[in-house]
C-alpha cells in the first residue's frame, strides 16, 4: 500500500524528527511512503483565526498537491480535521474533494483503521501520559470523550497499549484541553499557560516519564511550560513512541505484521474505490 | 482596541490560587455530570432527541407561540408580549403599579438579568429580593452573577459571611455553609411573608397546555408564588415546547447537565392562576427572531440554560464569568454576545482553544465551538479585526502559497533563532516565550532531511 506523508508545516520546520518517525512507522508497517514536496499549510493556522480569505488558497493547493493520492497520513490530528471537517467551506463541490475528505487520516487512525492493526510488536518500557488532543478526539473521534455516554474506546490508547513493558498512566482528567489552541496560545496566554501547567501536573501526580500524543503543537506548549519550569517530564510524539518501540521489534514479528496490514489495507482500498463509485462518501463529523 | 477577555482573564488567572480554586469548584460539577449522565444508558438520544425537539420548535416557533398564547388564557392566565427589553420592563412594572405593589421577591430569572429588570424597579420604588441563595448573596454584594445556575460561584464562604456581617447582621467569621444559609434563610423568610408579589422565570412553557413549568433546587420560587397573590412569569420566546411529553425528554436532561442532579428538586408546574390570584406571563423577543433568522447561528436558541459548558469549558474555570462581560457568560455566552452585538464583544469569540468540550457536554448538542470558529469568519470578513492581525495573517498567507517562499522564511527563520541571543528571543514582545521556552530549533526542515536521506519526493 502506498501513502502520501502529509506533514504539517510546524513539523516540518521545528519537529523534522516527528515527520521521519512516522514514515519509518509506516514504512516499518509495509507502506510505501511519498512525500509530496509541492506541500506546504494546510490553512488552518489563518483559518482558525477567522481569515477564511487566507486559508482558501491553500486549501485548493492542498487539493491539487495531494488530491490525486489513495491515502494521505499525517501525524496531527489536527490538521487532518481540518482537512476532513473545515475544508467544505473552501472545496465543497470541487472534483476530488470527498475523496481526499475520506482517504486523508491521522496517522494512529491510518494504522489502526486502514491498516487494521490493532497490537504492535516492540518494547517501550516507560511510564506514559497519554494527552488526548481536542482535534483528533472529539473531531475525529480517535476516542471516546470523557463528556459522551458511549463505549469507552481508543485508538491510539490501543496502540500503545499493546507495547511491551509500557505503563499507561491513569489521569484525574483524561482529556481535558491542554490550552495550546494556536493563536490561543499567545492571545489568552495568561489562561493557555494555566491550562497548560495544570495538564503537566495531571501527568506527574499519575506518575508518568514521557506525555506523548498525536499532536506536537500541545506537546511543544507543555514542554515549553514545563522546561522553564525545570520539571523531570520528557515530551514524545506518538510517532517517536512507535518508532522507537517497532524498532526493537524482530524480523519475523514485523513479516507477519506487514502480510496483515498490506493484505487489510488493500481490501480498505478495494472497497473504499467501490463505495466511493457507488455513491460519494461524506466523511463528515457525527455530532 | 479597549479591553477584551484575554485582558479580563488574565487578570483573575493572576491570582492562580484562586483560579485553581474556581477551577476545582467547576470541575466538581461537571464530574457530578459525568456520574449522572452516565447512568442514563440512552443519554445520547436524549440529547438527539432534545436537540431534535428545538429545532423543530423554532421552525414552527410563532405557532406554537400563538398556541401557547391561547391555551393560557382559556386557563386565565393573562399573556404579554414584549419587544425588548425596554417593553419587557414597562410591562412588568405596570403589572406591579397597577396593584400598588411596592415589595417583590424573585426567583431566578437570567431573563430579567439580561432586562435589567432590578434597578428598573428599584428606581421605581419597588423592593426587589432575589431569593435564589446565590442570587441574593450576589445582590446584596451589589454584583451581577458570574454564572447562570451558580451566580456565587466566584465567592468563598469566607467571603459570604463577611458579606452576611456587613449586611444581615450575622456574628464576624461567620463561615460555615450550613449556618450562613440558616441565616439567609431566616432573612428571607421575613421577605416572603411581605411580599405581594412574585417573579420567577420560566424553564418550559409548554403549547398544548398553556402552562409554564420553573425548576428550582430551593423552592424559592414556589414560596414566592405561594404566598402573595400576583405571580408574574418572563420568559423569552424560544421557551416554549410543542407537547407535556417534550418534558419528559428536558426534564431529564437539565438537572443533570446543570448539577449532576437526576432531577430538580422542584419542578413545578404553573397550569392557572392560584384562586383569588392572578397569573400573567410575559413573552420577551429582545432579539431572539433575529437570531432566529440567522442560519448559521439559530440552534444556539436551543439553550436550556443549563450552565453544563461553563462547568466544562477550561477557559471559563480558569477566566471566570465576569470575563466575559455579558448576562449569559461562558462559551454559549460568548455564542449569544457575538450574535447580539459582534464587534462589541468580538473578543469573546476568542476566548476559547475550540476544544470542543462544550459540544460533547451540550445537552441539546449546540455546536458551539463551530459557531465561535464561524463568528471568527465573520469578523474577519467584516474587517472588525486588528489590523496587525490582519496583516500577519494575510503575510503568512502570501508566504505558505508559495513553497520557495515558505522554505526560504523556514529557514531563514530557524538560522536566526538558532543565532539569536536567548535574552532577545525570551523578551516580554515574545508572547510565547514569557512563561515558555521555545522550542530548540532543528538546524534542518523535514523535507531538507527527506531530501537528504532520500535523494527526492519518491519511495527508497
Amino acid at each position: 500500500m502506498k501513502a502520501a506523508l502529509f506533514v504539517p508545516c510546524y513539523v516540518d520546520q521545528l519537529y523534522p524528527r516527528v515527520g521521519l518517525a512516522a514514515a519509518r512507522v509506516l514504512e516499518r508497517l509495509g507502506v510505501t511512503v511519498v512525500f509530496p514536496e509541492e506541500q506546504t499549510c494546510c490553512g488552518q493556522p489563518m483559518a482558525n483565526a477567522g481569515f477564511a480569505a487566507d486559508a482558501a488558497p491553500l486549501a485548493r493547493r492542498f487539493l491539487e498537491v495531494f488530491g490525486e493520492h489513495d491515502a494521505v497520513v499525517c501525524p496531527s490530528g489536527s490538521c487532518t480535521s481540518m482537512v476532513r471537517n473545515h475544508y467544505d467551506a473552501y472545496l465543497a463541490g470541487r472534483p476530488g474533494f470527498e475523496r481526499l475528505k475520506a482517504s486523508t487520516f491521522e496517522l494512529c487512525e491510518f494504522v489502526h483503521d486502514v491498516l487494521g492493526v490493532r497490537a504492535l510488536p516492540g518494547r517501550y518500557p516507560r511510564k506514559v501520559g497519554l494527552h488526548r488532543s481536542c482535534h483528533g478526539l472529539r473531531e475525529l473521534r480517535l476516542g471516546s470523550s470523557s463528556e459522551r455516554v458511549e463505549p469507552r474506546f481508543g485508538k491510539v490508547d490501543a496502540l500503545l497499549r499493546g507495547l511491551d513493558g509500557l505503563e499507561l498512566v491513569e489521569l484525574t482528567r483524561s482529556d481535558e484541553c491542554c490550552g495550546f489552541g494556536g493563536t490561543f496560545a499567545v492571545a489568552e496566554e495568561a489562561v493557555s499557560c494555566l491550562m497548560g501547567r495544570d495538564r503537566i501536573a495531571d501527568h506527574l501526580g499519575a506518575g508518568a516519564e514521557v506525555v506523548t500524543g498525536t499532536d506536537v503543537s500541545c506537546l511543544m506548549h507543555m514542554d515549553g511550560l514545563a522546561r522553564r519550569a525545570g520539571l523531570p517530564l520528557a515530551f514524545r510524539h506518538v510517532a517517536e513512541v512507535l518508532d522507537e518501540a517497532l524498532a526493537a521489534a524482530g524480523a519475523a514479528e514485523l513479516d507477519r505484521l506487514r502480510a496483515s496490514a498490506g493484505a487489510a489495507g488493500a481490501a480498505r482500498a478495494a472497497a473504499a474505490t467501490s463505495a466511493r463509485e457507488a455513491a460519494p462518501l461524506s466523511a463528515g463529523r457525527t455530532r | 482596541m479597549s479591553e477584551g477577555h484575554a485582558e479580563r482573564a488574565a487578570r483573575f488567572a493572576a491570582d492562580e490560587p484562586r483560579a485553581h480554586w474556581h477551577d476545582q469548584a467547576l470541575w466538581f460539577m461537571r464530574a457530578k455530570r459525568d456520574r449522572a449522565a452516565s447512568a442514563v444508558p440512552e443519554w445520547e438520544r436524549l440529547r438527539t432527541l432534545a436537540s431534535a425537539i428545538k429545532a423543530h420548535t423554532r421552525a414552527n416557533l410563532a405557532g406554537y407561540l400563538e398556541q401557547f398564547e391561547r391555551n393560557a388564557l382559556a386557563k386565565g392566565i393573562r399573556v404579554h408580549w414584549a419587544r425588548d427589553a425596554d417593553e419587557h420592563n414597562s410591562i412588568v412594572h405596570g403589572i406591579l403599579a397597577e396593584r400598588g405593589v411596592t415589595r417583590l421577591v424573585k426567583s431566578k430569572s437570567m431573563l430579567t438579568e439580561e432586562c435589567h429588570l432590578n434597578p428598573y424597579l428599584e428606581a421605581r420604588g419597588i423592593e426587589v429580593v432575589d431569593t435564589d441563595l446565590g442570587e441574593r448573596i450576589v445582590q446584596l454584594a451589589g454584583e451581577p452573577p458570574s454564572h447562570i445556575v451558580l451566580p456565587a460561584i466566584h465567592k468563598k464562604k469566607e467571603e459570604i459571611g463577611d458579606l452576611f456581617h456587613a449586611k444581615l447582621g450575622t456574628p464576624a467569621g461567620l463561615a460555615d455553609p450550613k449556618q450562613l444559609t440558616e441565616a439567609a434563610r431566616g432573612h428571607l423568610r421575613e421577605r416572603f411573608m411581605a411580599a405581594q408579589a412574585g417573579l420567577t422565570g420560566v424553564n418550559f412553557a409548554v403549547a398544548e397546555t398553556g402552562g409554564v413549568v420553573v425548576c428550582t433546587n430551593e423552592g424559592n420560587a414556589d414560596m414566592g408564588t405561594s404566598l402573595p397573590p400576583l405571580h408574574v412569569a418572563c420568559m423569552g420566546v424560544e421557551k416554549v415546547v410543542p407537547r407535556l411529553e417534550d418534558l419528559g425528554v428536558f426534564l431529564r436532561v437539565l438537572a443533570r447537565s446543570a448539577t449532576g442532579q437526576a432531577c430538580t428538586t422542584y419542578t413545578t408546574h404553573f397550569h392557572a392562576p392560584m384562586r383569588g390570584g392572578e397569573l400573567h406571563v410575559v413573552i420577551v423577543d429582545n432579539g431572539r427572531s433575529a437570531l432566529l433568522a440567522d442560519e448559521t447561528y439559530r440552534e444556539a436558541l436551543a439553550c436550556i440554560r443549563c450552565g453544563a459548558c461553563m462547568n466544562t469549558c477550561p477557559v471559563f474555570r480558569r477566566s471566570g464569568g465576569y470575563s466575559y462581560a455579558w448576562t449569559i457568560p461562558g462559551p454559549i455566552g460568548a455564542v449569544l454576545a457575538t450574535a447580539r452585538d459582534p464587534v462589541r464583544h468580538a473578543s469573546l469569540a476568542f476566548a476559547s482553544s475550540l476544544c470542543g468540550s462544550c459540544d460533547d457536554v451540550c445537552p441539546v448538542r449546540i455546536p458551539i465551538h463551530d459557531q465561535l470558529l464561524a463568528r471568527r469568519r465573520d469578523l474577519a470578513r467584516a474587517g472588525a479585526l486588528p489590523l496587525g492581525k490582519r496583516l500577519g495573517m494575510w503575510l503568512l498567507g502570501r508566504v505558505l502559497r508559495s513553497r520557495p517562499l515558505y522554505e526560504l522564511a523556514g529557514r531563514l527563520a530557524r538560522w536566526l533563532g538558532r543565532r539569536a541571543p536567548r535574552a532577545l528571543l525570551n523578551g516580554r514582545w515574545n508572547g510565547w516565550a514569557r512563561q515558555r521556552e521555545l522550542p530548540d530549533l532543528p538546524e534542518a526542515s523535514f523535507r531538507e532531511l527527506w531530501r537528504r536521506e532520500r535523494g527526492g519526493g519518491g519511495p527508497r
